[in-house]
């Protein structure tokens, strides 16, 4: 869904803007497109699913729905947080199930015009390349715009 | 689509279903005049309605049906088979235009007039003509139903077998005049909502229960306050609505069979054979979801029961049995699940066929198949591509079946096993959860995690110790401790092995909480097999909400679902079928290693009947049952010393006695004796206590750290010592035995084949060599070896007796050595005479060493350097 938003943004307008929910992962600026984000969650109780990837992080409850929660820091193939520190999540939808994405923190939602945005740096490592569809420049700091999509495309082989 | 047209669809088709029930009803009793009233009554209703809603097809066809339903009721013609067969052909025709309307919101297009020729004829009374004429050229089919118009393309040729296919005109006998108008049509009392609404309803119901379970919890840890009383109210309301819902989606489960009476008459016409098939407990209810999905599994299992289980009239009149066949579908409750039974009382499951088929597949071995209970045979027919009927056949027999209703059965959460008596029939047993939704679980915990296991296959829970250290567990209480075979874990309950696994270690859970000395151990039914899962803690019941698992989460197959608890927490729900699968128990989980056939049997590793006892400590030992000539109980008075050496008179002889512990006891009144004997030498081994027999594998695992003691071997679950017996002979003969006791460390797996006639030493040298790192195969003689030789087992080394019967062992050599894959093996002689020249002659014959007889360390110097030297050469 973030590539379709990405390609539209291409071809429009320079003044287009495009609205993101901004979140931190391993002290870099992340954002997800808002139409996307179905909930942000605080701390929340995760229940430990066995033999499932390490990605799973487990499984949650949202008012009564099963939300599967996956650590947004080992899909990147970051390092694991300081133990204390607490997680939110964003959650999303994939295919009629929610899945919650584990991160440090969610901060403001922020509109950001195309003509700040660019395709991914060829240089960029790739487990980043592979679920960023591009880079906004921000004024002192740069924002990676992840595919939900392809984050949540655990199969089997992941 | 038209909203007129659907209603008149829905109707038509559950008038339809009915109707095949009725026909094939009519047909067995044509003077059920309750039963002509209805098909008469629903064929109207359909030819009525097609007029009013402009379907000049389907009315035309209808309409001609109708007047042959017409000729029955008046008692013009009667209800032949034949009859019957024109009007379920125009009824096929008729589902065949619905199922069109269907689809396309018009009649398609066709051609009935044949057909309506036809049912013209019959209702004239001229049905055989008619049966000759139309089914000569199939009719042009332009419909695009194409198997539904199949079957309505051939009005059934009057091949009837039975006296009924007189000609009908012939059977215009008065008849009573039926009933005016039939019985009167009820009020309308129910009202159609769509599946969807109750689906819908059903999903909230199921978030109110977790809700409420969610409240419950909550109120649980405050008491007396304000909420308790109204809470219990919501709690009863809400269970009581979510029955009432349950209720809108039961369905009886007749729903899902009454295709079946139609499908058992066409078989029974195109098999030629007579069925009968009765159906019990058709108003059981059950979910819907359920039923969909049981219909075919169902279906596919009846047909395998008319066609595969039931015999032929012939065959049936020659095994004593009546003509008719008969297949019986039962359904009932019991315990919160449906039990469907489906028996008939045909030939039973070929046993023959299926083994065959077993070792074609190569699904496991003879060996293996020798040790099978028919069950187990039987329960193959549930492995993949398992079919055993040799010619494949329209109706059955493609080796689809079984495995697919097995595996369906398993996905709603059932079970399926069956009981096959040769000559007496099969009765296969379907036992399903009443509804898929919400059902019963037990909560445990292990590693921290609580996991949910459905009710349905907990069998029981057992508490027990986890292994206390060794002869603690002879301490005396009643409590099971698990004990362990290597490292896997078993219990024994109630005399039988229960195969256990540890959830900690199949979820890779991590530490489990070892402060416990007790174990919580879930005992499930998987098919056939229980398996015991090892949990640390086991909470209460409680009703759940299965929600299917997120896709990402599909292939770890432990679990089932996934579902919320009342305190909130999301929880795992276990797949017992899964975890077996997992762990490789239960059908179509083994994965059965081909191994070289009927030879495997003499291996050593083979079980081996073992005397278990005691002596000189509370360690079991154990001493293979073949070494012990007798078990004697001896009176104390009678044991006597003689040369400083306890001794008794055993059998007209002075038989010395060897202490196996320390000192004797003459305390004791009596004492328990084994005797050993060869020849004419016996010799006792004086023992506490004498405990048991058991029959286990004969591994031993560790050499013997002290003399007297061949190694450590699991028997029976436990490590027990096995005792050289050759070390206690040579303690009360000085002569038997030469040498001390040694066994090399096992280098590699060498097979070696022992020729010896004597059962002792054979008994003997079998351990030793075990112990030594050998695989050992032993016969009783030169020509049984020869035999093994024409099977084509393989050996790295032979050691033979020399003075055998029949063929002496430089016979054998000389046969080895002239021809055959044996001719290069190295072959060592094992005699008692030493002289020179019978080593000479040893040699000659073609042996490559020659040992004495009980040099045991010879004996494995000798096997050694053989080998080392065949390796090199």
């Amino acid at each position: 869904m973030a590539s379709d938003v990405m390609e539209r943004a291409e071809a429009a307008d320079d003044e287009e803007e495009r609205v993101f929910v901004t979140l931190t992962v391993a002290d870099q600026l992340c954002g997800v497109p808002v139409l996307g984000v179905r909930d942000i969650l605080g701390e929340h109780k995760i229940t430990r699913i066995p033999l499932a990837p390490p990605e799973i992080a487990g499984s949650l409850n949202l008012r009564g729905r099963i939300v599967t929660a996956v650590d947004l820091r080992r899909r990147l193939r970051l390092p694991e947080p300081p133990a204390d520190q607490p997680r939110m999540s964003v959650v999303a939808e994939q295919g009629g199930e929610l899945y919650a994405l584990l991160v440090d923190q969610v901060s403001e939602v922020m509109s950001l015009k195309a003509s700040a945005f660019e395709r991914n740096p060829p240089t960029l490592p790739p487990a980043w390349a592979e679920f960023s569809s591009g880079i906004y420049r921000l004024e002192n700091r740069l924002l990676v715009v992840l595919d939900v999509g392809k984050l949540l495309a655990l199969t089997e082989a992941a | 689509m038209d909203d007129l047209i659907a209603d008149f669809l829905t109707e038509t088709n559950e008038s339809l279903a009915d109707l095949d029930v009725a026909l094939v009803k009519l047909e067995r009793t044509p003077d059920d005049q309750d039963t002509l009233s209805l098909i008469f009554r629903l064929v109207h209703t359909i030819k009525g309605t097609c007029g009013f809603l402009g379907l000049p097809r389907l009315e035309k066809v209808a309409h001609a049906a109708e007047s042959v339903l017409g000729k029955v009721r008046d008692g013009v013609l009667s209800a032949t088979p034949d009859t019957v067969s024109i009007v379920l052909a125009a009824l096929d025709r008729v589902k065949a235009i619905v199922s069109g309307l269907a689809a396309t919101g018009n009649e398609p297009a066709g051609d009935d007039s044949e057909l309506i020729a036809a049912l013209d004829a019959a209702a004239a009374g001229h049905a055989p003509v008619v049966a000759q004429e139309a089914p000569s050229e199939p009719e042009p089919a332009p419909e695009p139903e194409g198997e539904a118009e199949q079957e309505a393309v051939i009005p059934e040729p009057v091949a009837a077998p039975s006296a009924e296919s007189r000609p009908v005109a012939a059977q215009v006998t008065p008849k009573p005049a039926p009933p005016e108008g039939g019985e009167p049509v009820p009020a309308n009392q129910t009202i159609r909502v769509t599946v969807d609404v109750l689906e819908d309803l059903m999903t909230l119901v199921s978030e109110l229960v977790l809700t409420r379970n969610q409240l419950l919890q909550l109120a649980r840890t405050q008491e007396n306050t304000g909420f308790t009383v109204p809470l219990q109210r919501l709690s009863h309301i809400t269970s009581d609505l979510q029955e009432g819902v349950m209720k809108t989606r039961m369905q009886p489960i007749g729903n899902a069979w009454n295709k079946l009476p139609r499908l058992v008459r066409d078989l029974s016409r195109e098999m030629d054979k007579k069925i009968e098939l009765t159906m019990l407990g058709a108003d059981t209810e059950l979910d819907r979801q359920v039923l969909e999905l049981i219909k075919d599994p169902l279906t596919h299992m009846v047909r395998n029961s008319g066609d595969h289980g039931l015999e032929s009239p012939a065959e049936r009149r020659a095994a004593g049995k009546p003509e008719t066949g008969r297949i019986t579908l039962n359904a009932f409750h019991e315990g919160g699940h449906i039990i469907i039974e489906i028996s008939d009382d045909g030939k039973g499951l070929p046993l023959d066929k299926i083994r065959n088929k077993i070792l074609a597949n190569g699904l496991a071995t003879e060996a293996e198949l020798v040790g099978m209970s028919d069950t187990q045979l039987q329960r193959f027919i549930f492995r993949p591509g398992f079919s055993t009927a040799s010619v494949v056949t329209a109706v059955s027999g493609r080796g689809v079946g079984m495995d697919v209703v097995k595996t369906n059965i398993e996905k709603i959460g059932g079970t399926i096993d069956l009981k096959s008596v040769p000559g007496a029939g099969t009765t296969f047993t379907i036992k399903i959860p009443l509804t898929l939704a919400i059902v019963s679980a037990l909560i445990v915990e292990a590693g921290k995690e609580r996991f949910a296991i459905p009710q349905i296959s907990v069998v029981e829970l057992v508490h027990a110790q986890k292994e206390a250290g060794r002869g603690h567990n002879e301490g005396g209480g009643t409590e099971p401790v698990i004990e362990r075979i290597n490292d896997t874990p078993v219990l024994r309950l109630r005399d039988r092995l229960l195969p256990l696994v540890n959830l900690n270690d199949l979820l890779a859970l991590g530490e489990s909480q070892s402060d416990d000395t007790g174990a919580y151990i879930v005992v499930v039914q998987v098919g056939a097999n229980s398996l015991g899962i090892i949990v640390d803690r086991v909470f209460d019941t409680e009703e759940i909400v299965v929600k299917p698992v997120a896709p990402i989460l599909r292939h770890v197959t432990m679990f089932s679902g996934n579902t919320i608890l009342g305190d909130g927490s999301v929880i795992m729900i276990l797949d017992p079928n899964g975890i077996a699968r997992g762990t490789g128990i239960g059908a179509g989980g083994e994965s059965k290693t081909i191994s070289s056939g009927a030879v495997d049997q003499y291996r050593s590793s083979d079980r081996t009947a073992m005397l278990l006892f005691r002596a000189g400590s509370e360690q079991k030992l154990a001493v293979p049952l073949g070494l012990v000539a007798r078990l004697e109980d001896i009176p104390r008075e009678r044991i006597e010393v003689s040369c400083g050496s306890p001794v008794t008179q055993y059998r007209g002889k002075l038989m010395p006695l060897v202490a196996f512990s320390d000192g004797l006891d003459m305390e004791k009144p009596r004492q328990s004796v084994l005797v050993f004997n060869d020849g004419d030498r016996s010799m006792g081994l004086m023992v506490d206590e004498i405990v048991d027999v058991v029959e286990d594998r004969l591994q031993i695992e560790l050499s013997g750290a002290r003399p007297g003691l061949l190694g450590t071997a699991v028997i029976a679950g436990h490590a027990t010592d096995v005792i050289d017996t050759g070390y206690w002979l040579t303690q009360a003969w000085q002569d038997w035995f030469h040498g001390d006791h040694q066994p090399d460390q096992p280098d590699s797996v060498r097979r070696v084949l022992v020729v010896e006639d004597s059962g002792f030493f054979r008994q003997l040298v079998t351990p030793i060599l075990g112990a030594a790192g050998y695989r050992v195969t032993a016969v009783p003689s030169a020509l049984e070896a020869l035999r093994l030789r024409e099977d084509g087992a393989v050996f790295d080394a032979i050691v033979s007796d020399i003075i055998m019967p029949d063929m002496d062992g430089l016979d054998f050599a000389r046969t080895v050595r002239a021809s055959g894959p044996w001719a290069g093996l190295p072959m060592i002689a094992l005699s008692a005479r030493t002289e020179p020249s019978d080593v000479e002659a040893g040699r000659d014959a073609g042996f490559t060493d020659y040992v004495a007889k009980f040099q045991r360390e010879a004996l494995i110097a000798s096997l050694k350097q053989c080998l080392a030297e065949q390796v090199m050469g």
